[in-house]
């Protein structure tokens, strides 16, 4: 639904142009009485919903990846490519983990995350931080019939982000932009 | 009150994580969208993106090949033969502050921090089909008006001249992100 460019107006000042067109999607806005019962995003919410059955068995193969980007690791070292694989991992689990029922593990992939983002020297890092978070989430994950869920996986969580951002302050007191990163509140909305 | 007629709409989702993809190809078809083609990295997108012509871009950052960001410079190309104006959604893991500052100066309409939900999605599509913004086209960055405040005082950085400032009157992106809605 493209413009063509006849439809493109160009407006030009000293050091920008301002363009302007007729907006493309126009024709998809449907103007509705103010009582219409049509509501897509419950429609949507239960779309996931019926689809939430899947999520244990995702969440399954999330942490599987993870625990295999770590044993590369453990093998191989840090390089690029298993530096780049561990960070995908966590990072998934971060922004996966709440939609699929734990938002703990999502928390500690965070932390993970965080340090991988801001270790000066990854294998510099101890073995056991890295580890533990590793761990933690394959706990929650996997013990989450049998743990005593929230409390114990909110205390992991918040302990483990604890010892991270302890070091990551640390290890950066003189890179002030990780510093500042590191320090600085996520914009993710609490759960 | 207005709706979106979604299966007027053609989608390209990017990510590479393929629950990911199910799940927003499960929002989209809720919606009522039919066509949302999928791709799981940003060279892939790229070629569905001058194939398909989507009319909206959902996009993750972090991914093999190249990234979110990097498909969304490409996409905001002001000289490319494809459509450098479509809305480019970043749907992401990442919610730092100078992540949302990056994407946006990378030409991004709209950022999504995950955890995803239904109706944080929808709005941003409401957002980019009802209230498209403005291109503005610099030496250094061609993509959607990156002014969403009302500050016609602004001397700092990047300040453009030579015309009067347009108002806007749309929350930040990292006020959207904030909220998480």
């Amino acid at each position: 639904m493209a413009n063509s460019k006849a439809d493109i107006e160009v407006k030009k000042y000293t050091d920008h142009h301002v363009i302007t067109q007729p907006n493309p999607l126009r024709k998809v806005l449907r103007r509705v009485a103010d009582d219409d019962v049509d509501d897509p995003v419950a429609r949507a919410e239960k779309a996931l919903s019926d689809l939430s059955g899947e999520f244990s068995q995702w969440m399954d193969i999330e942490v599987g990846r993870l625990a295999a980007a770590h044993a590369a690791i453990i093998k191989d070292g840090f390089t690029k490519t298993t530096r780049d694989e561990l960070f995908r991992a966590a990072h998934d689990i971060k922004g996966d983990a709440a939609t699929f029922g734990h938002p703990h593990a999502g928390t500690v992939a965070e932390s993970l995350c965080r340090i991988i983002e801001h270790a000066p020297d990854l294998a510099r890092v101890p073995a056991d931080l890295i580890g533990h978070h590793i761990n933690a989430i394959q706990a929650i994950v996997h013990e989450h019939t049998k743990l005593d869920t929230i409390s114990m996986s909110n205390e992991l969580s918040r302990r483990l982000r604890s010892v991270a951002d302890d070091y990551l302050a640390r290890v950066n007191h003189d890179r002030p932009e990780h510093l500042e990163a590191v320090m600085s509140p996520s914009l993710a909305p609490a759960d | 009150m207005y709706r979106i007629d979604f299966n007027k709409l053609r989608f390209l989702i990017c990510d590479d994580n393929p629950h990911m993809r199910r799940i927003l190809r499960t929002l989209l078809h809720s919606f009522g969208a039919r066509e949302a083609y999928e791709a799981e990295d940003g060279a892939t997108a790229l070629e569905m993106y001058t194939h398909y012509v989507p009319d909206i871009v959902i996009t993750d950052w972090a991914m093999p090949i190249f990234d979110g960001l990097e498909l969304a410079q490409m996409i905001r190309q002001p000289e490319s033969k494809g459509n450098p104006y479509a809305p480019i959604i970043m749907l992401t893991g990442h919610s730092e502050k100078r992540r949302v500052t990056v994407a946006r100066d990378a030409g991004v309409t709209e950022f999504l921090a995950k955890p995803i939900s239904a109706k944080g999605l929808y709005q941003r599509i409401l957002n980019v089909v009802a209230n498209p913004r403005p291109f503005i086209k610099t030496k250094t960055y061609f993509g959607p008006d990156r002014r969403r405040n009302t500050n016609g005082a602004y001397i700092g950085p990047e300040r453009r001249v030579g015309g009067e400032f347009e108002v806007l009157q749309q929350p930040s992106l990292l006020d959207k992100a904030r909220s998480g809605v």
